[in-house]
């Protein structure tokens, strides 16, 4: 043993591996701790929308944040699947969200325009009629539709196995199985300690989700995240008739169709309810109603990692410098940003960069007003 | 009994029960009452039971227990079907399944 690494990046899930990925493409070595099975995976569990519409009213760094990743996906989806051999099935087809009631097609409207005028995200509004032309099937229900052409979609399982892939090509090492219990500094910077063993690093990213809390304290990065639940459908595959993303919906190039998500606080309860069920399949079902004879074929739920106020942290510890924090619930649309961005700043190959360096990203924001929970 | 040999049923559960008609892609045929659909066309011979959405490669059973889904085939309509758990039933129309199943009315629409 004896290895000191560049850097150690807490948290085997697509936040976590994309930072490890992207130190290693920018020539650092690199240690990444998965915690294993036992873990809440919320990678594993996710819808694999690439979203971009809708976020960042009123918080333009997160809009562009957002519109800096939706734009780098088609290439470095390119890229990964050159050093990993896997392909993500990135599709850049635009998304559709869809509203069921007049107030929220206004409402909608607003906050669309909004947004294209702080940040630039490119959108329209779509009426009924012409939503019929573009998807015949869609149901009578829907009464307005916005669409932007960023938003998308890849499989987050392939996206997860393609990064340990090229992480382990390009000579990062994977230890998986390995929760670790604390991180702690050291004379060489940082050791993080599991069960079995010590990893010292020169730098260390906390990217362990709904862990975080504890790691991140001694570290003096107070980190406020709590549980979001989502359930989520999937049905039979049928053949292809929705070509596009859309907020509640997809259908995979396999054929599946996915119904998403709800929204549920239930602490660290990662269980389905029938409830959910019947709620997620008649909004589906309302959408396009010959989903009706689709046949679910299962069905789960998973825990989204959110902050008080939803937006990502992009943190370096003050009192601990070379010790960072990164958590978001979006972590697939990331991506990108995480692995080219995050990754050089991390290594301390340069300053926080501008896509980053905006207070609504601090951890201090929530200095003081601790979320809920 | 034909068969590609993956699968054998068991001598000792060979049973008289009496015989059903099924129709197996538009052709008639008898087969043993009491049979799951995927074992009664495996003891006609079949070897390929559907061809997969992605890929287009052929399938047959595997599990014969309701696990690997490899053994779909439309039955009396419903595609998607998992052969093993369905018993055979005199009448019951059986297709083989090419692809993802379609659900009725269903037009695929044309990106914005």
């Amino acid at each position: 043993m004896g290895q000191v690494f560049d850097c150690i990046v807490v948290g085997g899930g697509l936040v976590g591996s994309a930072v490890a990925y992207g130190v290693c493409s920018a020539g650092g070595t690199v240690a990444l701790l998965d915690e294993g099975d036992v873990a809440y995976r919320a990678s594993r569990g996710n819808f694999g929308q690439l979203w971009v519409q809708g976020k960042g009213r009123g918080k333009p760094p997160y809009a562009e944040l957002t519109k800096a990743a939706a734009m780098a996906w088609a290439g470095f989806a390119a890229r990964l699947e050159a050093e990993s051999g896997i392909d993500v099935y990135y599709r850049g087809t635009g998304g559709f969200w869809f509203g069921f009631a007049p107030k929220d097609v206004e409402d909608r409207a607003a906050m669309m325009e909004d947004i294209g005028a702080a940040s630039g995200i490119p959108y329209r509004m779509v009426e009924p009629a012409e939503l019929r032309k573009i998807l015949p099937r869609i149901g009578d229900a829907v009464v307005g539709a916005s669409f932007c052409p960023l938003d998308g979609d890849v499989n987050p399982l392939y996206a997860l196995r393609a990064l340990h892939a090229a992480i382990g090509r390009g000579g990062g090492r994977i230890v998986n199985g390995a929760p670790a219990l604390a991180v702690e500094p050291a004379a060489e910077g940082f050791v993080a300690r599991t069960a079995t063993q010590s990893i010292s690093g020169r730098r260390v990213v906390l990217a362990a989700g709904l862990g975080n809390p504890a790691l991140g304290r001694p570290l003096g990065l107070d980190i406020p995240v709590s549980p979001l639940r989502g359930q989520i459908l999937v049905t039979e595959r049928v053949e292809p008739f929705l070509p596009v993303c859309t907020n509640k919906l997809r259908q995979t190039p396999e054929g599946t169709v996915m119904f998403g998500s709800t929204e549920e606080e239930a602490g660290f309860d990662d269980g389905t309810t029938h409830a959910a069920m019947v709620k997620l399949a008649r909004r589906g079902i309302e959408t396009f109603p010959m989903l009706a004879q689709a046949r679910l074929v299962r069905h789960w739920a998973a825990l989204r990692i959110m902050t008080p106020d939803g937006l990502p942290i992009y943190q370096e510890s003050r009192s601990h410098p070379g010790a960072f924090v990164v958590t978001c619930h979006s972590g697939v649309t990331l991506i990108p940003v995480h692995a080219r961005v995050v990754g050089p700043w991390v290594l301390g190959r340069q300053d926080i960069p501008a896509l980053l360096d905006h207070p609504v990203f601090s951890a201090s924001r929530f200095d003081g007003k601790r979320g809920p929970r | 009994m034909s068969g590609t040999g993956f699968f054998k049923a068991v001598p000792a559960l060979k049973r008289e029960g009496g015989s059903v008609s099924i129709r197996i892609d538009d052709r008639a045929c008898t087969v043993r009452a009491g049979l799951s659909v995927a074992a009664a066309l495996l003891e006609q011979g079949a070897v390929r039971f559907r061809r997969t959405p992605v890929s287009g490669a052929p399938r047959a059973p595997l599990c014969m227990m309701g696990v690997c889904f490899e053994c779909l085939l439309e039955i009396d309509g419903v595609a998607n079907s998992q052969s093993c758990l369905i018993e055979v039933r005199d009448g019951m129309r059986i297709r083989t399944q090419d692809g993802a199943a379609r659900l009725a009315s269903m037009t695929e629409g044309t990106a914005p």
